[in-house]
């Protein structure tokens, strides 16, 4: 038996890319809930959770409604990038974040909120700008159940199915992920792949999450 | 020097009643200690001054500047207030050593002034052997001399004590005075202290201000305080008073005289000004000023036969509690020469009573 390693090496490459970018939007949205009180929180706290509770594939119809080549947002980034976003490995990016989003502002929330008020209050006494007090204390302070959600953020964006399918579809070799791979292994009757993949999946996934929870046990120490 | 006029109010909420500070002061050279219980608003009104809270109404003015104005919409962020806070953990951080507590501190400073400026406060302080440790390392004393460095290390111009010496045992305590009397003769800075302890009043308080549910009910140095409180409601927070209930039989302002009802007894005092005959009052006296001795025959003139309760033998002095909420306080060798005594009486010196 054959087996194409490059589902692997994509869905690794998808799940860094949108981990990384998700630490960015996610850790803003984290400090913003957890930090200031403005008008439209309940809401932006609401909506932020919204795509772990509704199924992958109206996710996904949302956005190909929305990031569709016909639509302002698809054409914006086709004329940024000189390519189209759907039905491409950069629309896995995308649906990957969906999930590692929402899981990094929820635990990146907790881990900001767990900070002792005191120090930041302390540093914005001695003359710190609240971005310098975000890099150089509050940050620090909460690093380690920050790098523990990023870990689930990338294991979670490492199998995602649903969303990845309907915008970025099951192009063999271009945007074929691990999770999709295995679904079409099984649906073309190829069992001897399907269970090689997700064995390695399993792997994986198995050595992520213990690799998470030795970071959130160091911390408690 | 700062000067304060605030009104701040917060809603009842499931799980605290509703609140409200209002508060006008000014604190100039020296220690200034808010005094108050738990929830009179102390920390709330440093909070304001630190710019850690944005009141309602009024404005802080620190020197000539102003800090925060409802009116005009001023309100200057906490970093651009120079005020050096320490707080009630200290709030080191944690996952700095002590040198880079120092340093982030200084981190306005221009940066060779900083280096220096920093072995400065590490000498000053007596720290400079324990710079590359983190908070967790260090001993109870080094922590506090690090958060009074630190705060000190920006050359504010007001210190804010966030009730610097709660939880300390004895011996550290007793230092962390002595070290708060160095700043102040070294430094000369505006210092604003909270505390819920009388003796920290008296050990660094230059003025002091009584706080009791975000209101000021009284002002002035600690001793003229314990000497002459405003109102029972002073007396009660102070805790250092005997209270007892009476009523003003006679006034004789000619010769400075008055005659009290105190329980079923009666008892000579000085003339009370503003008052009235009839009038239900408080007696309020010291411990320290009342003598406990031997009950023999019929009491004399303001001397008042007494049940003890209880003898508290401390260490430089000794408690008796009388029934009634009689407390009497003898040194300790007349305390040695009294305690075999069965039968007890009381003495009020004429000119010792107060009423409020």
């Amino acid at each position: 038996m054959v087996v194409d390693w490059f589902p692997l090496w994509l869905s690794l490459k998808v799940a860094f890319i949108a981990t990384a970018l998700s630490l960015v939007i996610g850790l803003w949205l984290a400090y913003l809930l957890a930090h200031r009180r403005f008008r439209g929180m309940e809401v932006l706290d609401a909506a932020v959770a919204l795509p772990l509770v509704l199924p992958p594939t109206v996710l996904g119809y949302y956005l190909l409604v929305l990031l569709g080549r016909g639509t302002a947002l698809g054409r914006l980034y086709e004329w940024l990038t000189g390519s189209p976003l759907v039905f491409t490995w950069q629309a896995a990016v995308v649906a990957a974040m969906f999930h590692a989003v929402p899981l990094l502002v929820i635990f990146a929330r907790a881990a900001f909120e767990s900070v002792d008020r005191s120090y930041e209050r302390a540093a914005r006494n001695l003359g710190a700008s609240d971005w310098r007090v975000f890099w150089k204390v509050t940050l620090p302070l909460a690093r380690r159940s920050i790098l523990a959600a990023a870990v689930l953020a990338f294991a979670r964006s490492l199998g995602d199915f649903g969303i990845t399918i309907m915008i970025a579809g099951n192009i063999p070799g271009r945007t074929q992920t691990m999770a999709v791979a295995i679904y079409d292994a099984v649906e073309s009757g190829n069992g001897a792949l399907a269970r090689t993949l997700v064995v390695i999946v399993s792997v994986l996934a198995v050595a992520i999450l213990s690799l998470a929870n030795r970071l959130v046990s160091r911390q408690a120490q | 020097m700062v000067e304060l006029r605030v009104r701040h109010r917060f809603p009842a909420r499931p799980d605290s009643a509703a609140f409200a500070l209002e508060i006008e002061f000014r604190a100039g050279s020296g220690v200034t200690v808010l005094f108050g219980p738990s929830g009179a608003g102390k920390t709330l009104t440093l909070d304001c001054i630190a710019g850690f809270t944005a009141p309602e109404e009024g404005r802080i003015l620190l020197d000539d500047e102003i800090l925060f104005d409802a009116g005009s919409g001023v309100n200057l962020p906490p970093r651009a207030r120079h005020c050096g806070y320490v707080f009630q953990n200290y709030a080191l951080f944690p996952h700095m050593t002590l040198r880079q507590n120092l340093a982030f501190a200084a981190e306005r400073r221009p940066r060779l002034e900083r280096h220096r400026k920093v072995n400065e406060m590490l000498e000053r302080f007596h720290l400079a052997d324990a710079a590359g440790r983190r908070p967790h390392e260090l001993s109870g004393g080094e922590k506090q001399r690090c958060s009074i460095a630190r705060a000190l290390i920006g050359s504010p111009r007001l210190l804010l004590l966030d009730e610097p010496a709660r939880g300390l045992d004895a011996p550290l305590r007793t230092e962390f005075y002595a070290l708060l009397r160095q700043v102040r003769a070294e430094f000369q800075l505006p210092t604003v202290l909270v505390t819920h302890d009388l003796e920290e009043c008296f050990e660094l308080g230059d003025e002091m201000l009584i706080l009791r549910e975000g209101r000021l009910v009284q002002s002035g140095p600690p001793r003229a305080i314990a000497e002459r409180p405003a109102n029972v409601e002073v007396a009660r927070l102070l805790g250092i008073f005997n209270l007892l209930p009476a009523e003003v039989l006679e006034l004789n302002p000619q010769r400075n005289l008055s005659r009290l009802r105190v329980g079923d007894f009666e008892l000579a005092g000085p003339y009370f000004p503003g008052r009235f005959r009839g009038d239900r009052v408080w007696l309020c006296v010291r411990p320290d000023q009342l003598s406990a001795t031997a009950r023999e025959g019929t009491p004399g003139a303001n001397q008042v036969p007494a049940q003890l309760m209880r003898a508290v033998e401390l260490p430089q002095s000794a408690r008796l509690e009388f029934a009634g909420g009689i407390n009497v306080e003898l040194a300790r060798a007349e305390y040695e020469r009294q305690k075999s005594n069965r039968e007890w009486q009381v003495g009020f010196p004429q000119h010792a009573l107060r009423v409020l």
